[in-house]
């Protein structure tokens, strides 16, 4: 995090950016969808990795951040009627307006308090998504109809349901949010959220309000997890209720600790590796979590700070 | 001349038990104070209420004019009160280097120039001799070392006023004789609060010393003066038989 080898870095996370564009070409139709909805998700883990890997905050309540953006762009489309750049943009204000509520009450807590609150949190907004059903679907969820997902440009429009469009605006989203991460973290704010993570009483006596830093690093996080979930509307089609439940918050949670914690590829890896390895177990086996659970396993047994974390703690001391 | 700190009637009870006694405390900006006592006179506890990080139960704390007993620990740091931990509190995993940063980048004024963050990162190494261990993990340095990076973090606050909390503890005697021509280069500069057992650094350095005992200031004195009181010798050796 100090000056050490910036080249290499830009030069990793731009190469990896220019892998996932070329195997837009590349890839047969399903994984070709599927790794859309993989960069879409992992947006959604880095959102997640910058609280809980950078300032160390563990959020069991991300679900709620993720779906404000998911409603807040659904329901502007399907009960409003906005546009596709509208309808995103309010849903980022969703994202906005409900991180800053919650990180003010849930940052008075740390620790084990701050996971029980965000959780308590992110089930009422899951409760109020099932209360309010005749705006929202209730748990069957509402479909984002095919005509409205289309961005227009005056004359020429971009049809969001095509596949090569869809994959390259989930490739856009995850490179501006991967480049935003990379800057941010080797920047002094960034400096400052490890700092906090490794020792908030030293940091306040340096002079640091930690609490209002703590509060920018939520609204952030909110902020990316919205826009996470707004793409997911608006690329995908389907807004439902089970992407507010308590197993969303604990998916960017497995997907960070596998992918590496406080990495800034770490997210997209874990999203990666987990969805590909349920994708391909479930091929062999009903009984798939299974493998996916002895696979956990195995990897925080041998990888207990994820894959490119424990990369990094061995051979790969620059990696950002 | 105005004093730049001054405590009136503080106190701070922990339970039944009164940490600090109604202390009133006085010290004369440039001077190096020396606080020294048996353990458990409320010496760290008398440092933590001046820095803010904890709070009083009675009694006011005036620094520089202003009253301070409210301000949370970060604005009075601000104010230019910075506290170097008893207990050495780097921030291990992170390089000596990140370690210094963090006090410097946020007293910078221009705030944006990357050279200037390095060039008081290194100022302040090289004050405290650390220049070449800037990119060691300050988990990995040698505890004489972690002691001098917390000086060095302290010194890149560029503060008014610096508490050093038990510096020399553990420390060789030959990094002692660094230090106590550290702690003179600072005090060119800066008002100095040392707690401190070694008592030849404290005979050395210290302007005057104010004796703790039982959360009350026993004496307060040139060294010699100290030296000489019979009170003091009475709380460190006891009461002849």
């Amino acid at each position: 995090m100090s000056e050490a080898s910036p080249a290499k870095a830009y030069g990793l996370h731009f190469g990896a950016i220019a892998l996932l564009f070329v195997l837009s070409f590349l890839l047969p139709e399903y994984y070709h969808g599927l790794l859309a909805r993989i960069m879409v998700l992992a947006v959604f883990a880095m959102g997640y990795n910058m609280l809980f890997g950078y300032v160390g905050l563990l959020s069991l309540g991300h679900a709620m951040f993720f779906s404000a953006g998911l409603y807040g762009a659904g329901l502007a489309v399907i009960q409003l009627g906005w546009s596709v750049p509208a309808a995103f943009a309010a849903g980022l204000c969703c994202g906005v307006v409900l991180s800053l509520v919650i990180g003010l009450l849930a940052l008075r807590t740390s620790g084990v308090a701050f996971m029980i609150v965000t959780m308590m949190f992110a089930q009422v907004f899951y409760l109020i998504i099932l209360y309010f059903s005749s705006w929202t679907g209730g748990d069957q969820g509402m479909v984002v109809p095919q005509p409205a997902r289309v961005l227009a440009f005056g004359a020429t429009s971009l049809d969001l349901t095509n596949p090569t469009v869809r994959y390259m605006s989930a490739l856009g989203l995850f490179s501006l949010v991967l480049m935003i991460t990379l800057v941010l973290v080797r920047s002094r704010y960034g400096r400052v959220l490890v700092a906090i993570r490794e020792n908030e009483e030293r940091t306040k006596m340096l002079g640091y309000d930690t609490f209002s830093n703590k509060l920018a690093a939520v609204v952030i996080s909110g902020i990316v997890c919205a826009a996470s979930g707004a793409a997911y509307a608006l690329l995908f089609g389907y807004v439902g209720s089970g992407f507010a439940s308590v197993q969303y918050s604990i998916l960017p949670l497995l997907w960070v600790l596998l992918g590496g914690a406080a990495t800034t590829l770490g997210p997209l890896i874990g999203t990666l590796f987990m969805y590909y390895v349920i994708d391909i177990t479930s091929g062999y086996t009903s009984a798939y979590l299974l493998i996916v659970g002895v696979a956990l396993i195995l990897l925080v047994l041998f990888f207990p700070k994820g894959i490119l974390g424990s990369m990094r703690q061995r051979w790969l001391g620059w990696l950002p | 001349m105005t004093p730049l700190l001054t405590t009136k009637g503080l106190s701070r009870n922990f339970g039944g038990l009164r940490a600090v006694d109604s202390v009133d405390f006085t010290l004369m900006p440039g001077e190096i104070r020396a606080v020294i006592g048996p353990n458990g006179a409320g010496k760290t506890t008398f440092v933590s209420l001046v820095s803010g990080r904890i709070q009083p139960s009675s009694g006011m704390i005036v620094f520089d004019g202003a009253d301070i007993t409210g301000l949370p620990a970060y604005v009075r740091v601000r104010q230019g009160i910075a506290y170097t931990f008893q207990i050495t509190s780097v921030f291990a995993n992170l390089t000596a280097y990140d370690n210094v940063a963090l006090p410097v980048q946020r007293t910078l004024s221009d705030g944006r120039s990357k050279g200037a963050v390095r060039a008081g990162v290194m100022a302040a190494l090289d004050r405290t001799g650390l220049a070449d261990r800037a990119h060691m993990p300050a988990g990995q340095l040698s505890y004489g070392h972690q002691r001098l990076l917390e000086v060095a973090m302290g010194l890149a606050l560029k503060p008014r006023l610096l508490i050093l909390d038990e510096p020399t503890q553990g420390l060789a005697d030959s990094e002692i004789d660094n230090f106590i021509t550290l702690v003179r280069e600072i005090a060119a500069n800066a008002t100095v609060l040392l707690i401190e057992h070694n008592m030849p650094v404290v005979m050395q350095l210290a302007d005057r010393i104010t004796v703790f005992n039982a959360g009350k200031i026993l004496a307060e004195g040139t060294p010699e003066a100290i030296r000489e009181n019979a009170a003091v010798q009475q709380a460190y050796l006891g009461t002849a038989p």
